[in-house]
């Protein structure tokens, strides 16, 4: 078989960056987390708060550290692979792109080292000001990400001479059209992810009977933010895919499967996209609600995919079954949080054993419904990498050849298996060793390194004394399930 | 659109190369003492070792990052060339420097599994040096660009030249490290830097012989430019010959932190002689720093930017030196 340098390097781009993006939307709505509990602190002094913030910024600490080691990859993915693409696009995409890195270099060059190391050092109020700013920055910099990537959405601004694209207007070509809708439904589906792992990892130490009044707080604090957030989510959803269907109608006509323009579409709630003979097999669907929730009216038109020639449309099933997970967890969502209200009475919230099982399990959900999400976006995109101006196939690098990017493909693979592993285990051994801990205090010397992970201090390898202490914890907590 | 008021090429030239040296002075001695990891005398030496750049590291890999954006932005033609190229290169260097990132995060935690990490940290560093010197080397050799684009194959940066660069950085980066060692350590760990430091340094001095050599000999542009009559660049590699000759003596002398200011010196100059002999050439044989440029308003749109960030980072930088400043003691330090 020919390998295909095309299809390869779409899997290895769509590959790292799914990848490092699972890191960004975490820290995202960690740092804004962080912050809160650190206002907390400062404003009431209540040591408890303290705390909790000190044990987020441990994790917070160790997932930034993979955001940089990943983001790394993406820095130079655009040029080795799609260099045709960035040669076209680089006076728009060129200084947008830097100004990210630009910014996250600023954030970790000021205010990260004073959040992870300064605590003893700096007055209370400054240590507080960096936790803000590393929050705002992290917004700062996915403003700049997004803008670029709507861009190659909806462009705007510019104009293309020889082949090259160069910049007319900048407020216009920043602000295009989807960042905005782009931009909140991001920015929500951060504090959502944050949100929700903070209320798992919460509901796992109160299951474990651990430090419990500390995480009940934690839990209670995001169940309130997530009550208004998530609702919120589905709204900016909404308007999302009303924006999406003035720009990109082929993308929308993807996710409702709809294959011909029609008035009245069905939603279609089940189906098996069949592109070679462009229809669907064994539809269910509701009928007019499609074109209900799309034009506000019954009887509204849907573009269907049938305006383009099939060469033209991008995979539909991907693209309709993605958004389906993405919207369906959206709904889960809402469904969690309303529960968490009814729960309110007594406290109840944090001591239902099946619902604190359910939060646990749904610490995952963000990050899948943000997959999907990316999914949606990019491959309804197809087959265009500048949105019905540059493809896909006239992106890539012309030198690039099957092989090359197999063998970059599954080295990435590997890489990443290997260090995201231990990653993944070093988290759970700071999730594991929990608040209380023994060595918990700041080097006073001022001599620490100002690196992301140092401030963790779990050991790598779980020691028999810990893992005795854990066992009986683990007992204690079956003994008194028992006996309720 | 507004004619350019003035040649922003210039000043986008100096901060890339200004980057550039500042990455491989920073990484480069953080690197070479991840080379020299395996032969150091013993565990509490390598603990030494990590602790001495364990501050500083991902600070100066940062410089990495923003060059890659800085060249999209400003040089486009280098961005799309260089990294189509040098593809396979690439990956290795990115491979190397994660690696060796992670391990320097994780080694102080691990206990049985530590010395997977050490290994780990060697071979990240020195495939990513390799990887680095290589690039220089494809750079001196040129690129088979047709129509802006880069048409050579995946192995074209693989050739005994460039496996030359690419062992004489290998070679450059330990004598770095080697320096930097002897001025942050003391006792028996400083001795061994000693020691070792005029071996590294006769290799760097046989390699780089032969690139200046043999230089010339494929590239006439480099030719010309050295032997096509008397010329103030001269004074560049006499320089670079007194830094490795002070390198040499205050090494006898048993100075303290001397070595490391002479390679570095030596490193400045070298490079300096490299840009010498290219420019105003970025993407070699045929296109210059003004073919490879992006449009002008482009430039000026993050130039403002940059201009705000980078004293900042630059102060923040030496702060973070001179707070780790002074020796690193055995058994002290940050595990
Ligand atoms: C919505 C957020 C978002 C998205 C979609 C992306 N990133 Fe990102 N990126 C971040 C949000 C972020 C961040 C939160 O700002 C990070 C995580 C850790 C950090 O230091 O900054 C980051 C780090 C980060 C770094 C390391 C910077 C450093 O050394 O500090 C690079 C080079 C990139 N990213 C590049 C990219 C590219 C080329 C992307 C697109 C394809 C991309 N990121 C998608
Ligand atoms: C961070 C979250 C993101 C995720 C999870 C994501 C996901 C994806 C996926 C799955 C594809 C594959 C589409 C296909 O092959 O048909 C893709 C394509 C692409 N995306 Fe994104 N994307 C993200 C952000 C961005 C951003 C911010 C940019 C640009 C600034 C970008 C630029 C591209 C490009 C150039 C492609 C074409 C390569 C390809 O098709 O694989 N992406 N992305
Ligand atoms: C039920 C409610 C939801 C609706 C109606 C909705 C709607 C949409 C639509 C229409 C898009 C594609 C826009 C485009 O490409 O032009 C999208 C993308 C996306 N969604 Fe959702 N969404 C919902 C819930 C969620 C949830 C719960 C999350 C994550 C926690 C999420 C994360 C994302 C992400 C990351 C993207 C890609 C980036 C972007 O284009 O904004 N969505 N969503």
């Amino acid at each position: 078989m020919e390998l295909d340098p095309l299809l390869l390097s779409r899997i290895q781009f769509a590959f790292v960056v799914s990848f490092h993006a699972i890191f960004p939307v975490f820290t995202i709505g960690l740092a804004s987390f962080i912050a809160c509990l650190e206002g907390l602190h400062y404003k009431t002094g209540n040591k408890d708060w303290e705390r909790l913030s000190k044990f987020w910024i441990q994790v917070f600490a160790v997932v930034f550290g993979m955001g940089v080691v990943s983001g790394i990859v993406m820095a130079f993915q655009f040029g080795t692979n799609w260099s045709n693409f960035s040669y076209a696009a680089a006076n728009f995409l060129g200084p947008v792109l830097s100004y990210e890195v630009v910014t996250a270099f600023f954030l970790e060059a000021a205010f990260l080292g004073v959040l992870l190391f300064g605590r003893d050092k700096v007055p209370q109020g400054i240590h507080f000001f960096s936790a803000c700013m590393v929050a705002i920055g992290t917004f700062i910099s996915s403003f700049w990400i997004l803008s670029a990537n709507s861009w190659m959405h909806t462009p705007q601004g510019v104009e293309v001479r020889d082949g090259l694209y160069y910049v007319l207007s900048w407020s216009d070509a920043i602000f295009n059209p989807s960042l905005a809708p782009r931009f909140f439904h991001m920015g929500l589906a951060s504090f959502l992810t944050g949100g929700f792992v903070v209320a798992g990892v919460s509901a796992w130490y109160l299951l474990r009977k651990r430090d419990v009044e500390l995480h009940r707080k934690a839990l209670s604090m995001t169940l309130w933010l997530l009550l208004f957030i998530a609702p919120a989510q589905v709204l900016v959803g909404d308007i999302h895919g009303l924006n999406t269907l003035e720009h990109q109608p082929m993308k929308v006509a993807a996710m409702e499967g709809n294959w011909e323009t029609r008035e009245g579409a069905p939603l279609i709630l089940f189906a098996l996209p069949d592109q070679e003979n462009q229809t669907n097999r064994f539809e269910v669907g509701i009928p007019k609600l499609a074109s209900f929730i799309l034009t506000h009216d019954w009887d509204g038109e849907i573009p269907g995919l049938n305006e383009v020639a099939p060469d033209e449309q991008p995979p539909v099933a991907i693209v309709f079954w993605a958004f389906r997970i993405m919207v369906a967890i959206g709904m889960l969502m809402v469904l969690v949080v309303i529960i968490g209200l009814v729960l309110r009475r007594k406290q109840a919230y944090a001591n239902t054993k099946w619902y604190l099982n359910t939060l646990r399990l749904m610490a995952v959900t963000p990050f899948i419904a943000v997959l999907a999400g990316w999914f949606v976006t990019e491959i309804g995109r197809a087959p265009w990498l500048i949105y019905e101006q540059l493809s896909h196939a006239d992106g890539l690098t012309p030198s690039l050849t099957g092989g090359m990017a197999l063998f970059t493909l599954i080295g990435y693979i590997t890489v990443y298996a290997m260090i995201f592993s231990a990653g993944l285990y070093y988290l759970m051994r700071v999730l594991r060793t929990g608040v209380e801990q023994p060595n918990y205090g700041y080097d006073k010397s001022g001599k620490r390194p100002k690196r992301p992970l140092s401030i963790a201090d779990a050991d790598w390898e779980e020691d028999d004394a810990e893992r005795s202490k854990w066992n009986t914890t683990a007992q204690d907590k079956s003994d008194d399930q028992g006996a309720r | 659109m507004a004619e350019p008021v003035f040649d922003l090429v210039y000043i986008w030239a100096g901060i890339i190369a200004f980057g550039i040296i500042m990455y491989v002075l920073m990484d480069g001695f953080d690197l070479g003492l991840g080379m020299l990891f395996p032969f150091a005398p013993d565990e509490e030496a390598r603990d030494v070792m990590m602790n001495s750049i364990a501050p500083v590291w991902d600070g100066n890999e940062t410089w990495l990052v923003l060059g890659g954006a800085g060249l999209l932005a400003a040089f486009p033609l280098v961005y799309a060339v260089f990294l189509p190229a040098l593809y396979i290169g690439v990956f290795l260097l990115v491979a190397g420097l994660i690696f060796r990132g992670v391990a320097f995060e994780f080694r102080f935690k691990a206990k049985t599994s530590r010395y997977l990490w050490n290994w780990s940290f060697t071979i990240g560093s020195t495939v990513a040096a390799f990887a680095q010197g290589a690039v220089v080397g494809a750079y001196i050799e040129g690129f088979t660009v047709e129509n802006m684009r880069y048409v050579g194959g995946a192995f074209d940066w693989l050739t005994p030249f460039t496996v030359l660069t690419g062992l004489g950085i290998v070679a450059g980066y330990a004598l770095l490290g080697a320096t930097w060692l002897i001025m942050k350590s003391e006792d028996y760990i400083q001795e061994w830097a000693y020691k070792i430091t005029p071996w590294l340094l006769l290799a760097v001095l046989v390699v780089f012989a032969a690139i200046s050599v043999w230089t010339p000999l494929i590239n006439p542009l480099v030719a010309e430019r050295w032997f096509g009559g008397v010329s103030f660049i001269w004074l560049l590699p006499v320089l670079a010959m007194l830094c490795a000759y002070r390198i040499f003596s205050s090494v006898k002398q048993k100075r303290n932190g001397t070595p490391f200011v002479a390679t570095m010196g030596m490193f400045i100059f070298t490079y300096l002689g490299l840009l010498a002999s290219k420019f105003p050439y970025v993407v070699p044989p045929d296109y210059t720093l003004w073919d490879a440029s992006s449009a002008n308003e482009s430039q000026l749109f993050l130039l403002i930017g940059l201009l705000f960030v980078i004293p900042f980072v630059l102060g923040y930088t030496a702060w973070t030196y001179w707070v780790f400043r002074g020796k690193v003691k055995v058994g002290e330090g940050y595990h």
